[in-house]
């Protein structure tokens, strides 16, 4: 009872809020690293430089008056933003923070796959925003939308074939064990991967420069223009969740996860000083700001060069990877 | 115990969503019934400790199938109503002998289960190199299943490119 029950619904409660938080401050983060790449100071008023913004933000959006157009499809509308945050929440139930039991809530064989397919199940909520909404601009941002992140699923399952194939096991902490046998860093042994990985997590999550779907100077805001007070902060909760988890993924496939650096080198085994859970965190943190570097620097690519770039050089690339990892793990 | 439980609860929602999804009158609500209604055979697999074919069903059915349904229906016009047949019941012979032969398919199956020793059933597994749900999947399709398996990816070739013909008549 209390190892099947009490204790991973304790894991939950904690590894929940503990993204809430997150998400909190990750906001406030990303309009700072903004503010500062274009030689502003971003938020400064609440607290000192502004960091109780990010306390502030969610009780404005909390307090605001939800409103419902008259003509939407109530169902679905409401639905809409459970159905995108739920499956963000859903994918770290598999994200294992470090080796040991208590840092994970679930280590099942599929972990990578169930990983994939509960991202694949996000798309639904914007779709459906798009639709239920019964407006013009919603309409044709969930269209862009479905059509961009199915082409981009595509790709990152594929890249993630070539991992599978390398470490030849599908749950997260035996890919990352895999990586302490072979003394090496995912990232090093299939560096094109991890490129179409990155691309892919920038498609997967909406994100400049792939961020079609909330082009706001050419759909008014995007698939959410009609939603406003919490079930707005709903969609942006799901978003960010979707890049904490990505960029967990990412650096447990590719950067070792809990793993100091170089972990088949005796002369730094100083480092393990240092807990597993803070070189992860540490390797998360790098992720999260790389997004906010890449918003604050790239322009956003037209509709038929996004599709061209998923469908003609992502995935032909993602096979051609599976071919050579395959014939490099005979061979060797 | 428990598993019956789950078993006959996700039995009752599978039928119940499986209704819904032809007798809703918006064709958006019955793809969001279809979705669910694969979540929940998803979940009947786990139970059966298919943890494979419960994650391949959501990522195929649920996360990429039905989402391209979906985009589908978003296009077509859905404001008109669809005209009302002359005749509503005009196909319900063809409709009656084939619901009729599914039935009797169906009872046959289950008097031809119901005779055999449970042993057959659950026959003890051949002896495996490898070890795991997957890795046992994944042997016996390139040893035993082979030929099947590599037709199954010809028909799914063969339809692709029928799909790329018909969508560009001139190539």
């Amino acid at each position: 009872m209390l190892d099947t029950l009490v204790i991973p619904l304790l894991k939950i409660v904690v590894l929940l809020n503990a993204i809430l938080i997150s998400v909190t401050f990750m906001v406030l983060m990303e309009r700072k690293v903004i503010a500062w790449a274009q030689s502003r100071l971003g938020p400064m008023r609440v607290g000192p430089y502004g960091v109780l913004q990010a306390i502030v933000d969610p009780i404005k959006l909390i307090l605001k008056e939800d409103i419902t157009p008259v003509k939407a499809d109530k169902m679905l509308f409401s639905l809409a933003p459970i159905l995108s945050l739920v499956p963000a929440l859903v994918a770290f139930a598999v994200v294992p923070f470090g080796g040991d039991e208590l840092f994970y809530v679930a280590d099942i064989n599929v972990g990578l796959l169930f990983f994939l397919s509960v991202t694949s199940i996000g798309v639904y909520g914007i779709i459906l925003a798009g639709w239920a909404s019964n407006s013009k601009y919603p309409l044709l941002a969930s269209l862009r939308a479905s059509a961009q992140l199915i082409s981009y699923e595509i790709a990152v399952t594929m890249t993630l074939v070539s991992v599978i194939l390398t470490s030849g096991t599908l749950s997260m902490v035996g890919i990352v064990e895999a990586q302490l046998a072979d003394g090496v860093w995912y990232g090093f042994i299939q560096p094109v991967a991890f490129v179409l990985v990155m691309i892919g997590a920038l498609a997967e999550t909406n994100r400049v420069p792939f961020d079609l779907p909330e082009a706001e100077t050419e759909l008014t805001g995007g698939f959410h223009t009609e939603y406003s007070g919490m079930r707005f902060s709903l969609f942006f909760l799901a978003e960010y969740a979707n890049i904490i988890v990505i960029s967990a993924v990412t650096a447990l496939l590719f950067f070792g996860g809990w793993l100091r650096p170089f972990p088949n080198v005796e002369a730094l085994a100083f480092l393990d000083i240092i807990p597993g859970w803070i070189w992860l965190f540490g390797k998360i943190f790098l992720f999260l700001y790389l997004f906010m570097w890449i918003r604050a620097t790239l322009p956003r690519y037209r509709y038929d060069q996004l599709m061209r770039i998923g469908w003609k050089l992502l995935i032909p690339i993602a096979l051609a990877n599976i071919v050579v990892t395959g014939i490099v793990k005979v061979l060797v | 115990m428990a598993e019956a439980l789950a078993f006959y609860t996700l039995s009752i929602l599978i039928l119940g969503l499986g209704v819904a999804v032809i007798t809703t009158p918006k064709t958006v609500h019955s793809v969001v019934f279809l979705v669910l209604n694969f979540l929940c055979v998803a979940a009947l697999y786990v139970v059966l400790q298919a943890e494979f074919l419960a994650v391949i069903q959501i990522l195929v059915y649920a996360g990429g199938i039905v989402v391209l349904y979906l985009f589908v229906v978003m296009l077509v016009n859905l404001k008109r109503q669809p005209e009302e047949h002359q005749d509503p019941r005009r196909l319900a012979k063809v409709g009656l002998v084939l619901s009729g032969a599914v039935l009797v398919e169906l009872a046959a199956i289950v008097v031809y289960s119901y005779g055999r020793e449970p042993s057959s059933v659950s026959a003890p597994s051949p002896a495996f190199p490898v070890q795991g749900n997957i890795e046992e999947l994944g042997w016996l399709l390139y040893t035993d299943y082979l030929i099947p398996f590599e037709v199954a990816s010809v028909l799914l070739l063969v339809a692709m490119v029928g799909a790329i013909i018909l969508a560009r008549r001139e190539l």
